[in-house]
């Protein structure tokens, strides 16, 4: 019983991370129809920022804040470079534009900062834990748990409160209907790029904090599960990435709980033959996002 | 050159989506408090133009003056924000957000407390606001939904209102009320640029009338003029001017 509510924390805990990473890729291809596969090279900015700036000796708050701002500056920074041009774009176009910038910006992390891993000297309350019973529950799991619902409540709230998040969602609906109420096409791509790069730079220091150490290619497993989660949930549509995300971390824990130890390193391989199995079932994601023509930008 | 008192002049536009010429050398003006009727067949051009005045449709041709400026080059989002309003056909309303949210970004330049007063003002000619507020937008029948695009529409006070197409596909009984809308609005002085198939109805209610045929012009001129018989010959592309 401890040991299947400890997975339990587990999986919650893993499942904020890849919730968060799927919500900010599902943003970004909800309006745009943009598979952003350089999402995971933000989360890895965002892991060279924590690096650097803890290992000159800035205070770990001030460095948290550092990390998320370079993530959103990096997503900017993409939208203006590599995707304002190509808003017209064919989807097939866009993606590869996305491989590029991914496969670029790993270049520029592998020129600056080599292929060694890079230790992350991560404050010692990391690995604070408490007991309940026989239990050890790590209190960074709770802050996971914690901090991510408090984001997917606070952008819930955005988007439904404010005119620039009714917007980003009317423009995932119907583009250019929410042009036609006034809204500038530019403001949109850019809260969309933010919202991303916010959503990267959070999942980046949850994911660094569990793998304290960072490589030019940190960003892609937790972009790859990002992405998986979205498809299983239904790509295109946020509550669909959250439990996207919930569901590929427990089936993950799920696996490696009931597997013997032989079946370790085929997990991964496990976890996606179970996403394969469902997608064979709703072609469209568990919650069946149709995408049609008109919703395309 | 633009008549005074002129709110939009439309001067040679052309429409086209690749080889095909939707719309060619359109001349079409439009002062204030009128309320202006385009005709035509199927094809002929009238959502086209429509489209092609808020920037949503190519433009191969020609010049726009709106409210004094040119509003040529100028994206989609600058023309609705100078004071363009469109209801576009098919209402297009958000359907998986409320009512309410969809009311709010027809207001999206307005801060919540302008918002709340427009809103207010209009909940008497369209209570389906009030009264379902917060349900799915998607979730109302047609008419529901074209009144509250109408709403949606009117909620920037829009110098210039453009309607395509409001009457498409709802039940006669829903078309007088939404013609009946449309009376009230020119009684309110709101200027009314309105596309539509039933062309009796349209006329009844307009003072001007452009009949376009394959996207030419081949008539103009005050509603009351233009009978079954001239309509009829400029459907059929016979070209005449009231």
């Amino acid at each position: 019983m401890q040991l299947a509510l400890q997975q339990f924390i587990n999986a919650l805990s893993l499942g904020s991370i890849y919730a968060l990473v799927a919500l900010g890729v599902a943003i970004l291809f909800s309006i745009l129809r943009l598979a952003n596969f350089a999402h995971g090279e933000l989360m890895t900015t965002a892991g060279f920022t924590l690096y650097m700036t803890l290992a000159s000796g800035w205070n770990w708050v001030l460095a948290v804040i550092a990390a998320i701002a370079a993530s959103v500056v990096a997503a900017l920074i993409l939208e203006r470079v590599a995707y304002r041009r190509l808003r017209n774009a064919q989807p097939l176009t866009l993606l590869m534009t996305s491989f590029a910038v991914s496969v670029a910006l790993q270049s520029i992390f592998l020129l600056t900062f080599g292929a060694r891993p890079k230790g992350i000297e991560l404050p010692a309350f990391v690995d604070a834990s408490f007991r309940i019973g026989g239990m050890r529950v790590q209190w960074l799991d709770i802050a996971i748990i914690l901090i991510t619902a408090a984001i997917v409540f606070g952008l819930t709230l955005f988007l439904r409160k404010t005119v620039i998040g009714l917007a980003l969602r009317s423009a995932a609906d119907d583009f250019q209907t929410t042009r036609l109420m006034g809204v500038k096409a530019n403001a949109l791509f850019v809260g969309a790029f933010v919202l991303s790069g916010m959503l990267a730079g959070i999942a980046a220091l949850f994911y660094f904090a569990t793998v304290p150490n960072v490589v030019p290619s940190s960003g892609f497993e937790p972009m790859l599960k990002g992405f998986i989660a979205c498809v299983i949930g239904g790509l295109g549509s946020l509550p669909a990435a959250i439990v996207g995300g919930f569901l590929l971390a427990f089936l993950e824990v799920g696996s490696d709980a009931l597997l013997s130890d032989n079946f370790s390193p085929y997990l991964d391989a496990i976890v996606f033959l179970i996403a394969i199995v469902i997608l064979r079932w709703r072609p469209g994601g568990i919650f069946g996002v149709r995408l049609t023509a008109e919703q395309r930008v | 050159m633009a008549t005074q008192g002129a709110i939009l002049s439309i001067a040679g536009l052309s429409v086209s989506y690749g080889t095909v010429h939707a719309v060619r050398q359109l001349d079409m003006e439009i002062s204030e408090g009128e309320t202006v009727v385009l005709l035509g067949a199927n094809g002929a051009g009238k959502s086209s133009t429509l489209n092609a005045i808020v920037g949503l449709a190519p433009r191969s041709g020609g010049r726009l003056v709106f409210a004094g400026e040119d509003i040529t080059r100028k994206p989609t989002e600058a023309i609705i924000r100078s004071g363009l309003a469109l209801v576009p056909e098919g209402r297009r309303l958000f359907s998986n957000m409320t009512v309410r949210e969809n009311l709010r970004l027809g207001a999206a330049a307005l801060s919540t407390v302008e918002f709340d007063r427009e809103r207010q003002a209009l909940e008497d000619m369209f209570p389906i606001t009030r009264r379902r507020a917060h349900e799915q937008a998607g979730l109302l029948s047609g008419g529901e939904q074209q009144q509250v695009a109408i709403a949606r529409a009117l909620l920037a006070r829009p110098k210039l209102l453009l309607l395509d197409e409001p009457s498409l596909g709802l039940a006669p009984i829903i078309v007088n009320t939404i013609f009946e809308i449309i009376a009230e609005l020119k009684r309110r002085k709101v200027t009314i640029l309105l596309v539509e198939q039933n062309a009796e109805r349209a006329l009844s209610i307009a003072d001007r009338a452009y009949v376009l045929a394959q996207g030419r012009l081949e008539l103009s001129g005050a509603a009351g003029s233009i009978n079954a018989t001239t309509l009829e010959k400029a459907y059929l592309g016979e070209r005449e001017h009231a």
